[in-house]
């Protein structure tokens, strides 16, 4: 009977270790995709170097699903510059065209209007109540470049979460049953 | 080695970069094109210049934009976003910018043009400080690509002035 006992234990020992290198593994896979989002923060100057575009208010020039790249310097922003901005208590970045511009002479603040290329009116609807303008604080960043279509991963795994479920519970099942 | 999992992942980390690899490349390209781009505005009528129940004073132009933008259409140029702004200084303001007009040209045919026009959105000080105000008036484009970096540039005419006397 002590063979028994000898099996039982070389296996249960074997798993042990084969358990924790694979949870390793997932651990530095995911952090390292930390690491490659947090650098891009710093190089882009933005708490969000890409975003994904959500509406059509930027036809026919950005489409919905869309990815930008962001870019934020301490450059004064200027009319004509297609910029990302949160309203103050909405989650959601809104990317549009800066089509008024006034500068402080003593502060150097800024108040900036906004508008999408494809709307017919200006943003001040979207504003806050009582808010006029936007403020550099309200800007994320300044959209340089950009790449067709690749954003509808996003917006499905978003709006369908199903999906994303599904996703990770496949990536889940691939770690865990790959042989290595 | 060959499990199909690992030909998978193989086949996909290739083709995102490649295709990250093509959408790079006609970008780069775009910096070698040659590009001079002309533009005239001339300011047919002042129709309106008033102050605003807020105190702020408004105006209504109509202007003649001519341009030729075709210099600035590559292979990889999706569309050209063009808008004339107002440029001028006030008392309490350094910079005062706002957009007149704008067009979306879709293509080298549709870029060269002339038009005459009143402003599309209202021209609107924060202030009344517009009588006898001396202004620039910038034709901006925005060069949106099919892939990659978006660049942008203007030409500055200045000499323009509004009334003394509200109309």
């Amino acid at each position: 009977m002590g063979w028994i006992g000898e099996t039982v234990d070389s296996i249960k020992s074997i798993k042990i270790r084969q358990l924790l290198t694979q949870a390793v593994t997932l651990g530095m896979i995911v952090t390292s995709a930390l690491i490659i989002w947090k650098a891009m923060m710093c190089v882009t100057g933005t708490e969000s170097p890409v975003v994904v575009v959500l509406s059509g208010s930027m036809e026919p020039a950005f489409q919905r699903g869309d990815i930008l790249f962001l870019r934020m310097t301490k450059d004064p922003i200027r009319t004509g510059e297609i910029v990302v901005f949160k309203i103050d208590g909405r989650d959601i970045p809104i990317v549009h065209r800066v089509i008024e511009v006034h500068e402080r002479k003593t502060t150097g603040k800024v108040d900036v209007l906004t508008k999408g290329d494809n709307n017919d009116v200006d943003d001040i609807g979207l504003y806050a109540d009582g808010q006029m303008w936007l403020h550099r604080h309200h800007i994320m960043g300044r959209a340089v470049g950009f790449l067709p279509y690749v954003g509808w991963v996003t917006i499905i795994m978003t709006e369908k979460p199903i999906i994303k479920y599904l996703l990770i519970g496949a990536m889940g099942l691939l770690v865990i049953t790959s042989k290595d | 080695m060959h499990s199909l999992d690992y030909r998978a992942n193989a086949l996909l980390i290739f083709s995102v970069t490649a295709l990250a690899f093509i959408c790079a490349i006609p970008s780069f390209s775009d910096k070698f094109s040659n590009q001079n781009p002309s533009a005239e505005i001339q300011i047919l009528n002042i129709n309106r210049f008033k102050k605003q129940s807020y105190g702020n004073d408004e105006v209504s132009l109509t202007l003649d934009i001519t341009a030729d933008l075709q210099s600035l259409f590559t292979w990889n140029t999706k569309q050209v976003f063009a808008f004339v702004a107002a440029e001028y200084e006030t008392p309490k303001n350094s910079l005062n910018q706002v957009s007149l007009w704008d067009v979306i040209i879709p293509d080298k045919e549709h870029a060269k043009f002339r038009i005459q026009t009143s402003n599309k959105y209202r021209f609107i000080d924060q202030g009344h400080n517009l009588r006898g105000k001396e202004f620039n008036l910038t034709l901006h484009w925005h060069v949106m690509p099919k892939t990659g970096k978006m660049f942008a540039d203007k030409i500055v005419m200045p000499g323009y002035s509004l009334p003394d006397a509200y109309k």
